[in-house]
């Protein structure tokens, strides 16, 4: 195996321990949400140190490959794709810290009844799911697998859509408890970003793979493609 | 029109077969890289274009080879003419045991040109297109060999400029240079490009990157791809080509 080689798939190996930290930072911002657990938010805020370490860490190995292998085709593709991916394993780990302070923020006597009327936890679940397949995509080189994650994106887009009219109605029938449904709306668009992160994760692990470029095309298209 | 087209080349040192086949066509005011391993047929298929594998014994063209769309190996053809719009560049610099001037006018020279003040304006011109004027003007009577290796290789790139050729050739032209003299050359080439058509044999990967439009891989005599050097560099279509430039080979 070729020096860079080894680079490579030093720079894989950490980009797959970034990526699984950051779905464990999500997965217990989502139960500290479920339970409300501030401890366990905690915990989450804390671990975002850590995401951005390893975020620093990335970008300097980049650099680093960039400027003494002087990478050309899949090699290329495969740094420039790492280069974005981390960038959006950085923000998706601030989406899951922004959750976690949304539950050391709210009140106690948060109604849990939101959680279901919103679909809160479909989507959280489906977000989840998305991040886990299309590192699984990553690690197994399966573009069909991270092709998977555009329909997918869909389902979070719906729920995304649908949650106005559901908030809106909460509202007018408790209007002595307006905050959490606002607050939750928030969670709700930050969950909507992690689809969006890995949705275009997967069109950076297409690039690397079949150097096809999926970013700003319609769906149609992309089925297609 | 292209500049350079060659059509079902096949070239023979003796019995063995050093390229098979070449179909390969060279727009003009162009730079096109030739790359592959070593013995792949790059620098033989380059030296096709001025004929200078005549000069080697027992050796056999087969297809055609087209410059201005006229078969340079024709019966006929003037070998002398040929070179004249055919100017080459070695790997190593080999300047002539003359003066920095008389290199430069030694082709104006053996092409019958005697007009004293005609040679002195194109040996100045052409020193300063390749842009060592100012290192040499006030040594021009001085020897040649006391310039540095990447001064040398320019005054030799001067020295086929002179004659004002439509194509150069260039094999390895750098690989001798460090990089400072190298990044003059590649920057020149670069800016030659305007009134040349150029073709660089080159084993630097990078430097076929910065200097060219076009990219021959070249793999045991084959032509395995040809396309746009962004192309080959960035999502290159056969394996073979991408094993190569990304170092994994055989």
């Amino acid at each position: 195996m070729s020096h860079l080689d080894i680079e490579l798939q030093q720079l894989k190996a950490e980009t797959i321990k970034m990526w699984t930290l950051v779905n464990l930072q999500l997965s217990k911002a989502k139960e500290a949400l479920l339970k409300l657990d501030k401890d366990l938010a905690r915990e989450v805020i804390l671990g975002e140190r850590r995401v951005n370490a390893w975020e620093l860490k990335i970008d300097r190995d980049c650099e680093n490959i960039f400027a003494l292998f002087n990478p050309v085709a899949v090699d290329l593709r495969f740094v420039l794709a790492v280069l974005k991916i981390n960038n959006n394993l950085e923000r998706t780990g601030d989406i899951a810290e922004s959750i976690a302070k949304f539950v050391i923020n709210v009140d106690t006597d948060f109604d849990k009844k939101l959680l279901e009327i919103t679909r809160a936890v479909e989507m959280y679940d489906g977000a989840l799911f998305m991040m886990e397949e299309v590192l699984e995509a990553f690690d197994k080189l399966d573009t069909a697998l991270a092709r998977k994650a555009f329909q997918q994106d869909e389902i979070l887009d719906d729920i995304n859509v649908k949650v106005n009219t559901v908030i809106a109605d909460y509202i007018k029938n408790h209007p002595e408890n307006i905050e959490p449904p606002l607050y939750l709306i928030s969670v709700i668009r930050k969950l909507e970003r992690v689809g969006d992160q890995a949705k275009n994760m997967a069109e950076e692990i297409i690039f690397y793979i079949e150097a096809k470029v999926l970013k700003h095309r319609s769906k149609a298209e992309k089925k297609k493609e | 029109m292209y500049k350079i087209e060659s059509k079902n080349v096949d070239f023979f040192y003796g019995a063995s077969q050093a390229l098979k086949n070449i179909n390969l066509a060279i727009k003009p005011n162009t730079v096109t890289a030739l790359i592959g391993p070593s013995g792949c047929g790059k620098s033989t298929y380059l030296r096709l274009f001025n004929r200078m594998n005549d000069l080697i014994d027992n050796t056999k063209i087969g297809g055609q080879v087209l410059i201005d769309g006229d078969d340079i190996y024709a019966k006929g053809v003037n070998v002398d003419s040929l070179r004249k719009e055919v100017g080459m560049v070695f790997q190593k610099p080999n300047p002539f045991p003359k003066t920095i001037f008389e290199n430069v006018a030694y082709g104006l020279r053996v092409n019958g040109i005697t007009d004293k003040k005609f040679i002195e304006e194109r040996v100045e011109e052409t020193i300063k297109q390749v842009v060592l004027w100012d290192e040499v003007k006030d040594k021009l009577k001085k020897s040649a060999f006391e310039l540095s290796g990447g001064q040398q290789q320019r005054l030799c790139i001067a020295r086929a400029l002179a004659i004002q050729p439509s194509i150069v050739l260039m094999d390895e032209p750098t690989s001798a240079l460090d990089p400072i003299s190298t990044s003059k050359v590649e920057e020149l080439i670069y800016e030659l490009k305007a009134k040349y058509t150029i073709v660089i044999v080159t084993h630097n990967m990078q430097q076929a990157g910065r200097v060219s439009d076009t990219t021959a891989f070249f793999y045991m005599g084959e032509l395995v791809e040809y396309d746009n050097t962004k192309t080959i560099f960035t999502n290159p279509k056969v394996e073979r080509t991408q094993n190569y430039i990304t170092g994994r080979f055989g």
